[in-house]
C-alpha cells in the first residue's frame, strides 16, 4: 500500500508547475479572455517539447506510453494556474482513445502528430452538448449512437457558444458520417465511449482540485493582508471558518480523484463508481470554494479587475462538465442500489 | 501508487475476519449503561485472550507487533463484523500513545498491559465546569507535597465519559499557578479509588449513565504517577489529543460499516415497497452518505501512506475530527430520515426497525462535533496552523 506519488512523478509536476507559472500567469488567462483566438501555439509547442502533450501517447507513436497517475498531478497544475488549452481533451481522452480503441490506420494518422504537438484533438460524447476548442483542433472524436468516428477538423461545421467562462471556447459542431472515419462500433465503441467519459470526468477533477487550492491560496494571501477594524480579516472567526471549510471540502475530494486515476490505470472493477466519486466531490468542492472565496474577498471579487473571477468562472464551467455533481451522485447510487 | 496489501497483510486480513465472525458478541446493549459495560468488559478480555485487544502494541505489552496497515485492517474486519465500539478506548487509543512518548519504562510495564487486558478501565479528566473548549483554563490544583513525594489535588473534572464505570482517571492539573496559562499544568494518572475522589454519574442526552463528574478532595497522588515533566503538562496532553482528533480513535472501519448497514436499510425499505416516494428520494442522500465514509477512508489510506514514510499529520488531524465526525452525524440522519415516521422508536419500542440502532447512532454521532474539541476549535486550528492565518 502506498497512496502516493512517486518521486519521478512530483518531480515531472513540478517541472509543469514551473512551467505555467512562466507561461500561464494571469495576465495571460486575462489575454485568452480578450484575443479573438484565445489560445498561443507556442506555449502548446513548449507543452509538447516538455513531454506533456505526447504522455499518454504510446512509445510507438513517439509519447511516453504513461498512464491516468502519471498525468493526473499534472492537471492539477494546469487547473492551479487556470491554463486554457485543451489538454483533457487532447491528452486525457482523445490519446488514449484511439490508442485502445482505433484501427492502426487510424491511430498511425493522429497519434504522431498529438505527441509531437501537431495536432490538436477534441472530443464530443453523447450527452456533451459542445465541443471544447474545436476553434483551433485538427481532430474531432465524436460519438454517433453507438459508433465513434475520427472527423477532420476542416469537415465540421460549428456554430461558437458563450461560456462564462471567457477563456473557454465552446461550439455546437455538425458533421456528415461520409467525411469521417470509424474508429468503432457496436459494443466496442460504446465500451470505448464509456471509458473516454471516465476518463474526462477524472481529468476534470484533477483541474478542479488545482482550481480550489489556487481559489483558497488567493484568500488567504487577502485575508492576511487585507485589514479592517485596524486587524486582518483573516483573524476574525467568522471569515476562519469560510476558509476552514474550504480546505476541508478539497482534502476530502483530492484522496478521491487519486483513487479514481488509480483505478482507470489498474482497470479497477469498481472504476465507473470511483470516477463518479471522484467527479462528484472534486465538483461540489469547487463549488463550495468558489462561494467562500468570493464571499471572503467581498467586493473587489466581484470585479472583473480582481483576477479571482478567472477562477471562479472556470470551476464554475469544470464542476458541470463531464457530469455534474447530480449527475454522477446518481450514477453511484444506482451503482450502489439497485443491483 | 499502489493501493493493494500485500498477501501477508491480506493473510492477518483473513486470520482476523476468521476469529472476528466466530467470536463477535450479537446485541451487546450500550457500554455506557453500568449492565452493558460490565459485559463489554467481557468482551474485551476475549479479544485480549485472542490477541486482538492492541494489535499494533508491542507483543510484551499484549499486542502482536503489527504494523500500521495491518491495525486499518484489523479495524476493518472488527466493525464489518459488527464489533461493538471499545469501552476501553479511552485508554488503548488515547492514553497508551502518551505512555509510550512520555512514560517511563516501569510506567510501561506497570500501566499498558493491564489496559490491554481490560484490567485497568480508564477515563479521561479534561473539562472542568469552567473550562471546555478553552482547556487552557483549568483550574483543578494539584499541590506539592515533599514529604510523601507526590501531589495533592483539589478541584473537579466533569463530562467525564464511562467515568462511573472506570477505575482510573488521566488528565491535566495545574500544578503552578503563577505560570502562565499553557505553562504550570501537569499530566496526572490517577486512581478513582483514592481517599477523596468522588464519582457522579450524569445521564447523558441519549439516555445512558454515559457522563460522569469526578471530584477531587484532597486526592494524593505519588510522584509516579505523572505523565512526563511537572509542569510540562499541556505539551503530553496535546500529543493525546491529535490521537483523539485524528486516526486513532476514530478508524474509517467503523463508518465503513456503517454506510454499508445505511445501504442495506435502503434496500430493505426499498423491497418492503411502502413509502416508495421517500425511498426512491433518499436515493442520492445514500449515495452521498457512502461516499463520505468511502472518501475518509481513502484520506486515511493518505495520511497512513504519510505517516509510515515519516510525514505526522500535524494540525491536518482537525480536518480529520471534523469530516468524521461530520459525516457521522449526516450518515445517521440520513437513516432516519429515511425511516420517517418510525425514525422515532428506541430500542425498547417493539416495533423498532434495527432495534432503535439508527436514533441511538444519531444521538451518540451527535457528541461528536462537540468532544475532543469542539468543531468550531478545530476550525480555528485549521484556519491558523494549516492555511497560516493570524491567530489575532
Amino acid at each position: 500500500m502506498q497512496f502516493a506519488f512517486t518521486e519521478d512523478q512530483l518531480l515531472f509536476r513540478d517541472a509543469v508547475a514551473e512551467f505555467f507559472a512562466n507561461e500561464c500567469p494571469p495576465e495571460k488567462v486575462r489575454w485568452s479572455w480578450d484575443d479573438a483566438v484565445g489560445r498561443d501555439a507556442s506555449t502548446w509547442a513548449a507543452l509538447a517539447e516538455m513531454g506533456v502533450l505526447g504522455l499518454t501517447v504510446p512509445e510507438a507513436f513517439g509519447g511516453m506510453g504513461m498512464n491516468e497517475i502519471d498525468l493526473l498531478p499534472i492537471l492539477t497544475e494546469a487547473g492551479r494556474y487556470a491554463y486554457p488549452g485543451p489538454l483533457v481533451e487532447t491528452v486525457a481522452v482523445v490519446a488514449p482513445l484511439l490508442a485502445e480503441s482505433a484501427p492502426a490506420a487510424i491511430a498511425e494518422k493522429w497519434l504522431p502528430g498529438i505527441a509531437d504537438g501537431s495536432v490538436i484533438a477534441t472530443v464530443q460524447l453523447d450527452g456533451q452538448p459542445f465541443v471544447n476548442d474545436m476553434h483551433i483542433a485538427n481532430l474531432l472524436v465524436a460519438q454517433r449512437d453507438d459508433r465513434l468516428f475520427a472527423v477532420p477538423a476542416d469537415k465540421v461545421r460549428s456554430t461558437q457558444q458563450v461560456s462564462v467562462d471567457g477563456a473557454r471556447r465552446l461550439f455546437a459542431v455538425e458533421w456528415d458520417e461520409a467525411d469521417a472515419e470509424l474508429i468503432a462500433s457496436g459494443d466496442a465503441a460504446l465500451q470505448a465511449v464509456n471509458r473516454a467519459f471516465d476518463r474526462g470526468a477524472v481529468a476534470t477533477a484533477a483541474m478542479l482540485i488545482g482550481l480550489s487550492e489556487q481559489m483558497i491560496a488567493m484568500t488567504v494571501a487577502y485575508v492576511v493582508d487585507r485589514k479592517q477594524f485596524g486587524v486582518p480579516i483573516g483573524s476574525f472567526q467568522a471569515v476562519k471558518h469560510h476558509l476552514a471549510d474550504a480546505e476541508l471540502k478539497v482534502s476530502f475530494a483530492r484522496p478521491a480523484v487519486w483513487a479514481a486515476a488509480y483505478g482507470l490505470a489498474m482497470g479497477s472493477a469498481d472504476v465507473d463508481r470511483e470516477v463518479s466519486m471522484a467527479k462528484c466531490f472534486a465538483s461540489d468542492a469547487a463549488e463550495v470554494v468558489a462561494r467562500k472565496a468570493l464571499q471572503t474577498h467581498g467586493a473587489i471579487g466581484y470585479t472583473t479587475e480582481h483576477d479571482l473571477h478567472f477562477w471562479l468562472k472556470r470551476s464554475w464551467a469544470l464542476s458541470s462538465s463531464w457530469g455534474d455533481a447530480l449527475w454522477h451522485r446518481r450514477r453511484v447510487a444506482h451503482l450502489l442500489l439497485d443491483n | 501508487m499502489d493501493l493493494n496489501f500485500t498477501p501477508a497483510e491480506e493473510a492477518f486480513r483473513a486470520e482476523a475476519r476468521a476469529w472476528l465472525e466466530a467470536n463477535v458478541p450479537v446485541g451487546l446493549p450500550s457500554g455506557d449503561t453500568a449492565e452493558g459495560f460490565a459485559l463489554h468488559v467481557e468482551w474485551e478480555k476475549k479479544l485480549f485472550a485472542a490477541g486482538w485487544s492492541v494489535v499494533s502494541w508491542p507483543e510484551e505489552y499484549g499486542g502482536r507487533g503489527a504494523s500500521l496497515w495491518e491495525w486499518l485492517i484489523f479495524e476493518e474486519e472488527y466493525y464489518r463484523a459488527g464489533g461493538p465500539q471499545r469501552v476501553t478506548q479511552n485508554g488503548i487509543f488515547l492514553l497508551a500513545p502518551t505512555i509510550f512518548e512520555f512514560g517511563t519504562d516501569e510506567q510501561k510495564a506497570r500501566f499498558l498491559p493491564r489496559m490491554a487486558a481490560a484490567d485497568d478501565l480508564w477515563c479521561q479528566g479534561w473539562s472542568e465546569p469552567d473550562a471546555g473548549s478553552d482547556l487552557a483554563g483549568i483550574k483543578s490544583r494539584a499541590a506539592r507535597d515533599d514529604e510523601r513525594g507526590g501531589w495533592v489535588i483539589n478541584g473537579q473534572k466533569t463530562w467525564t465519559t464511562r467515568g462511573a464505570f472506570c477505575n482510573w482517571v488521566f488528565g491535566l492539573f495545574r500544578t503552578d499557578p503563577e505560570a502562565a496559562r499553557h505553562s504550570g499544568m501537569t499530566y496526572l494518572m490517577v486512581p478513582l479509588d483514592a481517599a477523596g475522589v468522588t464519582v457522579r454519574g450524569v445521564e447523558r442526552l441519549d439516555g445512558d449513565e454515559g457522563f460522569a463528574e469526578v471530584f477531587f478532595d484532597d486526592v494524593f497522588v505519588s510522584d509516579d504517577l505523572v505523565l512526563g515533566g511537572v509542569n510540562e503538562g499541556w505539551g503530553v496532553a496535546m500529543a493525546t489529543t491529535s490521537s483523539e482528533r485524528g486516526l486513532t480513535l476514530r478508524s474509517p472501519g467503523r463508518f465503513c460499516a456503517a454506510a454499508d448497514r445505511l445501504v442495506d436499510l435502503w434496500k430493505r425499505q426499498n423491497a418492503a415497497g411502502e413509502h416508495a416516494e421517500r425511498v426512491a428520494a433518499m436515493r442520492d442522500d445514500v449515495a452521498q452518505s457512502w461516499m463520505e465514509a468511502e472518501a475518509y477512508r481513502l484520506a486515511t489510506l493518505a495520511d497512513v501512506t504519510g505517516l509510515v514514510n515519516g510525514v505526522s499529520q500535524g494540525a491536518r488531524s482537525s480536518l480529520t475530527k471534523i469530516f468524521w465526525s461530520e459525516l457521522d452525524v449526516n450518515l445517521n440522519e440520513t437513516a432516519l430520515r429515511l425511516l420517517g415516521p418510525t425514525a422515532e422508536l428506541i430500542e425498547t419500542s417493539p416495533d423498532a426497525v434495527d432495534g432503535g440502532a439508527w436514533m441511538k447512532g444519531f444521538e451518540f454521532a451527535l457528541s461528536g462535533p462537540i468532544y475532543a474539541g469542539t468543531n468550531e476549535i478545530q476550525r480555528n486550528v485549521v484556519a491558523e496552523r494549516v492555511l497560516g492565518l493570524p491567530r489575532k
